[in-house]
C-alpha cells in the first residue's frame, strides 16, 4: 500500500551516514581535536565552581580508574607504607610518620596513556630516594616492585627511575588529602610517566635484583612509561 | 494495517507487535548503557558507587546487545512490517522539512505517520548506534588497534554519549508531554481523534481516504 510517506528525500539516510563519516574523522583524528578543544576550555574548568564542567567531555579532568571490583579504603589510622625486599632496614611507616619526613611539592601535568590530560596539578609527597636512603638499598638491587592494596595492582621502576627527584610517595593533591577515589591515603606520582605508572592506593614498596613488569605492562603497556616517548605516543612531556 | 478490519473500532493499529518489541528492547538496552555511562564516566558517582569493573561489563554487555533486536526483527516474518517503519521514518517530504524549521507550527495539516521531529529522532538513533558500537569496541578491544585510535575512539564515545543524553531526554519528555503517543507505543493502538490531530495524512490514509502516495498538496 503506498502511503503519503513512502515518497520523498531520504535524509534519515544522509543523516546516518554523515555520522558514521564524522565518526570514522573523529576517532582517526579526534586525538589532535581532543587537546586543542582541552587547551581552549581548561581555563573555564580549572575555575568552574558549578562542577558542570565534570559533563563535558573537553574538561581536563581525571577519570577515575580502577582495575578491582570495589575500591580499597584505608584511613589515616589504619594505613601503613611498607618497605622491604632488598633492603638493610625494612620498615612500616603510618600516615603520619610518612607526613613527618621532608615533603617535596610538585605542580605537574598528569597525562594518562588514554589520552587525557590535566594540567598543573598539585602534589605533595615523600620521594621514593628519601624512602629508600631510610630503608639502605642493598648493593646489587636494580629495581622496584609496587604493590596497590586493592590487591590487583602493580608497578615496576628501575633505581634509577625511582630515584628522580619528580617521582614521589603523594599524600596530598588537587589541594587535599589524596582522595579514596585517586588513590588515597597514599599513592605514586611519577611525574615523567604515563598515569598507569602513578600506582594508586600504595601498599608496599619491595626492593629487587631485576624488573618485574606491573599490571598493565602485562597486557602491552611500555614498562619505561616516559610520556611521549612510549606507547607508540607523542605527548608533550610532563616533567623535564 | 487498514481501517477496515475493524470499522467500528474507534482505534488505529499504530504498532505492531514486533516493532513494539524492537523499540523497547533497544530502548532496554539504551537505557541500561546511559545510566552505566554515567556512572562510568563521572568520577564522583564512580567513587560513590563503586563496583567499577562490574559496572564496566553491564555497559560492555548493554552494548554490543544493542544490535539484537534489530537483527532478530530483520530475521522474521514481520521483516516487511519493520522495513516500511524505517522507510517511513528515513523518507522526508517537503512538508517536513518546513514542519521542522517551524517548530511544529506549518505544514501539520501534512504529517504522516512520524513528523519530521520523529524522523530526525530515528535518524539519529539509526546513525548513534553503529556509532557507539564501533567507538566502544576500539575501547574495549584497544589493543588490536594503533594507540592514537583509543584516543580518538574514546572522544567520538564521549561526545556522542552526550548528544545522546539530550536526544534521548528530549524524545522521553516529548513522549511524556503526550500520553496519546506514549500510549501508542505502548499498546500498540491510538485514537483516531489523536491521529487526526497529530498525524492527520496517516488518518487519513489509515482510514482509506488517501491512497496513493502523490498528492497535489505537495
Amino acid at each position: 500500500m503506498a502511503s503519503s510517506d513512502d515518497a520523498g528525500t531520504p535524509i534519515g539516510r544522509r543523516i546516518l551516514l554523515g555520522m558514521l563519516g564524522a565518526g570514522a574523522v573523529g576517532v582517526i583524528f579526534g586525538e589532535r581535536i581532543q587537546s586543542g578543544l582541552e587547551r581552549v576550555t581548561q581555563p573555564l574548568t580549572r575555575h568552574d565552581p558549578t562542577g558542570l564542567t565534570e559533563f563535558i567531555p573537553t574538561a581536563g579532568r581525571f577519570r577515575i580508574y580502577s582495575v578491582t571490583a570495589d575500591m580499597p579504603r584505608r584511613t589515616a589510622a589504619n594505613y601503613r607504607l611498607k618497605v622491604g625486599g632488598m633492603v638493610d632496614h625494612p620498615f612500616e611507616l603510618t600516615l603520619a610518620e610518612l607526613q613527618a619526613m621532608p615533603p617535596t611539592n610538585l605542580t605537574k601535568d598528569f597525562q594518562c596513556v588514554t589520552g587525557w590530560r590535566v594540567q598543573d596539578v598539585h602534589w605533595t609527597g615523600v620521594t621514593l630516594a628519601d624512602l629508600l636512603d631510610r630503608a639502605g638499598v642493598q648493593d646489587g638491587a636494580t629495581a622496584l616492585r609496587l604493590f596497590s592494596f586493592d590487591g590487583a595492582y602493580t608497578e615496576s621502576l628501575t633505581m634509577d627511575e625511582a630515584r628522580r627527584p619528580d617521582v614521589i610517595a603523594a599524600y596530598r593533591m588537587l589541594g587535599g588529602p589524596v582522595s579514596r577515589d585517586h588513590g588515597g591515603p597514599v599513592r605514586l606520582y611519577v611525574a615523567p610517566m604515563y598515569g598507569y605508572k602513578s600506582l594508586k592506593w600504595l601498599d608496599r614498596i619491595e626492593v629487587t635484583d631485576k624488573v618485574v613488569p606491573g599490571y598493565w605492562e602485562n597486557l602491552g603497556y611500555d614498562v619505561d612509561g616516559w610520556v611521549g616517548r612510549s606507547n607508540g605516543r607523542d605527548d608533550a612531556p610532563t616533567s623535564a | 494495517m487498514t481501517a477496515t478490519e475493524a470499522p467500528a473500532d474507534r482505534r488505529f493499529e499504530r504498532f505492531t507487535p514486533a516493532t513494539r518489541a524492537l523499540h523497547w528492547a533497544t530502548a532496554a538496552c539504551i537505557l541500561t548503557c546511559a545510566v552505566t555511562g554515567f556512572i562510568l564516566y563521572v568520577g564522583p558517582i564512580t567513587a560513590l558507587v563503586g563496583r567499577r569493573v562490574l559496572v564496566r561489563q553491564v555497559h560492555v554487555t548493554a552494548g554490543l546487545l544493542i544490535p539484537v533486536p534489530l537483527i532478530l526483527a530483520y530475521l522474521g516474518p514481520w521483516r516487511r512490517a519493520i522495513r516500511r517503519e524505517f522507510r517511513r521514518l528515513g523518507r522526508w517530504s517537503a512538508a517536513d522539512k518546513r514542519w521542522l524549521r517551524t517548530r511544529g507550527q506549518e505544514a501539520t495539516a501534512e504529517v504522516g505517520k512520524y513528523n519530521a521531529g520523529q524522523k530526525a529522532n530515528a535518524a539519529f538513533v539509526a546513525g548513534m548506534i553503529p556509532l557507539m558500537l564501533v567507538s566502544g569496541s576500539i575501547m574495549h578491544w584497544f589493543h588490536y588497534f594503533p594507540v592514537r585510535y583509543r584516543t580518538g575512539a574514546t572522544f567520538v564515545h564521549d561526545w556522542t554519549a552526550l548528544a545522546t543524553w539530550a536526544v534521548v531526554s528530549g524524545h522521553i519528555l516529548f513522549a511524556l508531554n503526550d500520553p496519546g503517543s506514549l500510549r501508542g507505543m505502548v499498546t500498540g493502538k491510538v485514537s483516531r481523534a489523536w491521529a487526526a490531530i497529530h498525524h492527520p495524512r496517516w488518518a487519513q490514509e489509515q482510514a482509506g481516504v488517501v491512497e496513493e502516495a502523490e498528492s497535489p498538496l505537495r
